[in-house]
């Protein structure tokens, strides 16, 4: 069974700044869930909140399986995974970029190189696998943190701005990717962006923040 | 100028005959200041990379101490530690002084600041967006401050350099505590300027170039390390 996610009242300031405020809302069902609004809107705190990197000041983030509460640890932090606008590129080559978060989890190296090669090939860059991942350009390195994200195949993935600074022939290779990840996948996908066209071609459901709150 | 070049030729002399003296000299030396090296970068490291991953009270005063103490004067550092180590200093029961062991330790305090500092600062330069993405991929905290240590191993690379410089060109806090013993605590650079007050240039001159010589290998087999870390980068973990 897959895992869901609710989150409740969920408010955060920074230095006094309001940024969310009173943010609810149920991700059950599996698809991509498009969170829209301006630059400023809150968008990637919801995001990291509810990737679990940071913790609300008031409200709660709670994963369920089976109806029952997850709780919140290392093992449940491995099942969800967030793609940050700076993706953060290792320097390293892109195989092992994208073999990281595997690596870490002590997979074998028969099937590290398996599934790494095959989410490569899944994004269009197996070609530069061996290549440095600093010598990849801003829409490559997207579509790198991508198959990074999606090599780990998590129950939850949350995408912040996947097509930022990225040019138009990328950003059109993304958002193909992303259909084709929808297609593919069946986990809960949740995508902050603020590009109207953009959400409506990818997401199944749209959802804007507004006010501090998910309308 | 002849007296020069009949040095030069007496030194070659003597590392081409692999004199003992001298064997047992440079061995001594290799082993002061290795081990103090790898004393000062187990701990070097480890602690800038604390100082550069996490806050707590007082880690700015470490931070600038640690600075400070690049610049230690040996002999200041020799001074503390004899009497620290002397009979009636506070460890004077350990016996430790006119031995090598005094040596490494008086080595290990001058290079352990210079790794930690240089490892903090290289720490400090890497794109935190790195740190991040460790994060979102899974890592524990361990493997997140193993993946910066590699992220910024250039630097940290270049730090063990400088600190392998420093405890190699060493002599006044060995000459203190290890009291240039024949046999025993004489090193290279206590013994070049042994020799030289005597006179006796000719083992003066061919442990100077063989100072030059090993600290040369010991340079290029570090930038290898460095230059192969850019072509093929490390293993992961």
């Amino acid at each position: 069974m897959a895992l869901s996610l609710i989150i409740s009242n969920i408010t955060k300031s920074y230095n006094g700044k309001i940024v969310l405020d009173g943010c609810s809302f149920s991700f059950e069902k599996s698809g991509v869930y498009v969170l829209m609004g301006p630059n400023g809107s809150g968008k990637s705190t919801l995001l990291r909140i509810c990737a679990l990197l940071e913790s609300p000041n008031n409200g709660e983030v709670v994963y369920y399986e089976d109806g029952k509460v997850v709780e919140n640890n290392l093992n449940l932090r491995r099942r969800i995974t967030l793609l940050l606008p700076n993706i953060g590129i290792f320097n390293t080559t892109v195989f092992k970029n994208v073999a990281y978060g595997l690596t870490i989890r002590g997979m074998n190296k028969g099937d590290i190189k398996k599934r790494v090669e095959k989410a490569l090939d899944f994004v269009g860059l197996l070609h530069k696998k061996n290549q440095n991942a600093l010598s990849l350009s801003s829409g490559e390195a997207k579509r790198m943190g991508i198959a990074r994200a999606i090599v780990l195949e998590p129950e939850v993935l949350f995408l912040d701005e996947p097509t930022a600074s990225v040019d138009q022939e990328n950003t059109k290779i993304i958002e193909e990717i992303l259909i084709k990840l929808k297609k593919t996948v069946n986990s809960i996908i949740v995508i902050a962006t603020h590009d109207a066209y953009s959400a409506k071609r990818v997401g199944d459901f749209l959802l804007f923040l507004k006010d501090y709150k998910i309308c | 100028m002849n007296f020069i070049l009949e040095s030069f030729k007496q030194a070659f002399y003597l590392i081409l005959h692999l004199d003992r003296e001298l064997l047992e000299i440079i061995f001594l030396s290799l082993k002061v200041s290795g081990t103090a090296l790898a004393f000062a970068t187990l701990t070097g490291i480890p602690v800038g990379a604390l100082l550069g991953l996490k806050k707590f009270f007082g880690r700015n005063t470490l931070i600038t101490l640690l600075n400070t103490f690049m610049g230690l004067p040996p002999v200041v550092v020799g001074l503390f530690l004899y009497f620290l180590l002397s009979r009636s200093g506070p460890l004077g029961f350990l016996t430790l002084l006119y031995t090598p062991s005094a040596m490494i330790i008086a080595q290990s305090i001058l290079a352990f600041p210079i790794v930690a500092a240089i490892t903090h600062s290289s720490i400090v330069k890497v794109d935190p967006s790195v740190k991040l993405a460790a994060k979102t991929l899974g890592a524990t905290p361990f493997q997140i401050t193993l993946t910066m240590i590699k992220e910024a191993r250039y630097g940290i690379i270049a730090g063990v350099c400088a600190a392998l410089g420093r405890v190699m060109a060493e002599v006044g806090a060995i000459l203190i505590v290890g009291g240039n013993i024949a046999g025993y605590t004489r090193v290279m650079t206590t013994t070049i300027a042994l020799e030289t007050d005597k006179g006796n240039f000719e083992l003066a001159m061919a442990l100077g170039i063989i100072l030059l010589i090993i600290s040369f290998l010991i340079n290029i087999f570090l930038f290898s390390i460095q230059k192969k870390g850019t072509k093929e980068s490390i293993q992961w973990l």
